[in-house]
């Protein structure tokens, strides 16, 4: 039987994402990834078809994520690389370089015309620049990640110089003894941040349109701070923090497609 | 004749595992054996002097936590292995050889052999820092000439220019066995996955008569490629073509082969020290056997040479050649010859027709196997 709909399900470090699809996003879901990817996969899956009644044999699956293997319901796995460039081809086709900070890991993608990946680079395997590290340098000061934009506005950055987490942490706690202000730090930390993913992406040759996805392009300041170092403006997109969700969907009806020809 | 091709693959990994009882058998009928780190050791030399070269271990990541009470932790994984194991005496090789050969290819490696002259006598030859000009060539034809002293003097031979001349006629029939069976990576789906062509290329270096590495290889060829012809295929078609080049690749680092074949690819081309760089190239038989060797040793397209095009004209006749879909180029960790020059790579690889290239830096933990899987299977993704 064809399947007429597809879903896209992205199970990162922090949250797993869904995507209902066909022709155009019908329903998305957003979920915390808790301790079991595989358990935060099947709810979204399962509250996908039942909001919308479907069955499973209606949907053409693909999984991605770190949490893509733990999906046993998946027709297809990909890794986040194709599914960030597809769903940011989507929302808009005029992107030729994608930044994406993860929990996990941080990528710069290069796009062609056609939304193919054309080159990509990612963090080396360490938390600095990641989400991670926003998650702990925030928590260090009492604050939330969904306050940054009113704390940092305005506010001179403190310069953090370690890169790596741990000695990052402890930098900052020698600067709030030292009486640094909150502000001061908090916009110190995502000046690091800006400047990591900046790094990256003026390794890999940064290409007119530039979108910043992930749950972090939420922040207009960070967003604000990144335009700064690479001296060029950068899009957010409303449904950044869905975009490997929806490129996985994108991919899925392309999938399906083919097959029930 | 009925032969069994995967047993036939495996005899070169047993033959590295196993080599070590023949190398016991040699000593104990009297041979010297020369360990080597290193395709720019002139093997012609040792084999002239009637001694066995072998390649000292390097690959695992055992005796790193006992090398780095000696070494810095931000150095390259190679040296750091080679030097552990021969502190922890846990190479064989190591244990049988008389003399270490070191050669200054990096400032790591040459400053490690001093510390390494402490457990084994090590002759380390000067190499130049470009492989062009004449006072390069004079100072490494002195360097091989006062090698074959220094062998003569120890093991106390005497090394004559016919020596050599039959060593080279030896070494290179052996290259060129070597590459007639590597080069059938060529054909389209290749007759061997990316591991077997690795345990040939590899094990080949720990067969140690001539004749048993010549015969060994002309015998999986044709096996090879009969098997081929009778319609077996066991790598499907739709696999994108791989090649690897860079820092040399064996033991903890098939973890890279290994993610590249899972995911979707096929190595059908190895070009690093382990693989093709050394091999392609014969030593001239009708020259001057010192002039020859010095000819052939300093053409060798290592990043260590500057500047260092040969790697790139290289690159580019080889991604026609094997038809390659994507170029992977695998960098030891704190490597900064090859580190800096992927930039380099990259421009070229990028050049022939648009072929995707990818830089993957690692050391021989496995703690970056998930890392390394998803970059490895992005790349695949977007061929």
């Amino acid at each position: 039987m064809d399947k007429l709909y597809s879903i896209g399900i992205d199970s990162g470090s922090v949250a797993t994402k869904a995507v209902l699809f066909k022709d155009r996003i019908m329903d998305t879901v957003l979920i915390p990834t808790g301790w079991s990817p595989k358990n935060a996969c099947s709810e979204v899956f399962e509250s996908l078809l039942a909001r919308n009644s479907l069955n499973a044999d209606d949907v053409y699956v693909v999984a991605t994520g770190y949490g893509r293997v733990a999906t046993d319901f998946a027709d297809k796995t990909l890794t986040e690389i194709t599914c960030h460039g597809k769903g940011a081809h989507y929302l808009d086709s005029d992107v030729r370089t994608i930044l994406d900070i993860g929990g996990q890991d941080s990528k710069v993608i290069k796009l062609d015309r056609d939304g193919n990946i054309a080159d990509f680079i990612m963090n080396d395997k360490c938390a600095a620049g990641t989400g991670r590290f926003l998650q702990v340098m925030v928590s260090l000061l009492g604050a939330d990640i969904e306050d940054l934009d009113s704390l940092t506005r305005g506010a001179e950055p403190e310069k953090i110089n370690s890169m790596c987490t741990v000695f990052a942490e402890s930098e900052v706690v020698s600067m709030l003894a030292g009486g640094s202000s909150k502000e001061a730090v908090a916009s110190g930390i995502l000046h690091s941040i800006a400047g990591k993913i900046s790094t990256l992406a003026s390794r890999v040759g940064i290409e007119n349109k530039v979108m910043f996805t992930g749950g972090l392009a939420k922040s207009s300041e960070l967003t604000r701070i990144i335009e700064q170092k690479l001296g060029r403006e950068v899009v957010t997109n409303s449904y950044s923090q869905l975009n490997g969700a929806i490129g996985a969907a994108v991919l899925g009806q392309h999938f399906a497609n083919k097959k029930s020809k | 004749m009925s032969f069994d091709l995967p047993k036939a693959f495996k005899d070169f990994d047993e033959a590295r595992q196993n080599s070590f009882i023949a190398m016991k058998e040699l000593k104990e009928s009297g041979k010297k054996v020369v360990g080597t780190f290193c395709t720019y050791s002139p093997t012609e030399i040792i084999k002239a002097a009637g001694a066995v070269p072998v390649g000292l271990c390097a690959m695992s990541d055992e005796p790193i936590e006992e090398a780095e009470k000696h070494l810095p932790r931000n150095l390259c994984p190679l040296i750091k292995a080679s030097y552990g194991f021969a502190l922890t005496d846990t190479c064989p090789y190591f244990y049988f050889s008389d003399l270490i050969l070191g050669e200054t290819t990096c400032d790591g490696k040459k400053k490690m052999y001093e510390l390494m002259d402490d457990i084994k006598p090590v002759h380390v030859m000067q190499l130049p820092q470009t492989s062009e000009g004449e006072q390069s060539f004079n100072l490494w034809k002195s360097e091989i000439v006062r090698f074959k002293e220094r062998l003569e003097n120890d093991f106390n031979v005497s090394i004559s220019d016919e020596d050599v001349k039959s060593a080279i006629v030896e070494r290179n029939n052996e290259r060129k066995a070597l590459k007639a069976f590597y080069e059938l990576g060529k054909m389209v789906p290749p007759p061997f996955t990316g591991s077997e062509l690795l345990s040939v290329l590899y094990g080949a270096g720990f067969k140690f008569t001539s004749e048993a590495i010549t015969s060994s290889l002309e015998e999986i060829r044709e096996n090879t490629l009969k098997d081929y012809e009778a319609g077996n295929r066991k790598v499907s078609e739709d696999k994108k073509r791989i090649l690897i080049t860079g820092c040399p690749l064996a033991g903890a680092t098939q973890k890279l082969v290994a993610a590249i074949e899972e995911n979707g690819g096929t190595v059908v081309c190895f070009e690093n020290c382990i693989g093709i760089k050394s091999v392609e190239d014969p030593v001239d038989e009708s020259k001057d056997p010192f002039d020859a060797l010095t000819e052939k040793y300093l053409n060798i397209p290592c990043s260590v040479m500057t500047p260092n095009n040969k790697r790139g004209e290289m690159l580019e006749r080889l991604i026609k050649e094997y038809k390659i879909d994507g170029v992977v180029d695998m960098v030891l960790q704190a490597c900064h010859t090859y580190g800096v020059e992927t930039h380099t790579m990259k421009k070229v690889v990028n050049g022939v027709n648009e072929t995707p290239y990818i830089s993957i830096e690692t050391d021989y933990s496995q703690s970056d196997v998930g890392q390394i899987k998803t970059r490895v299977a992005a790349f695949i993704e977007m061929l």
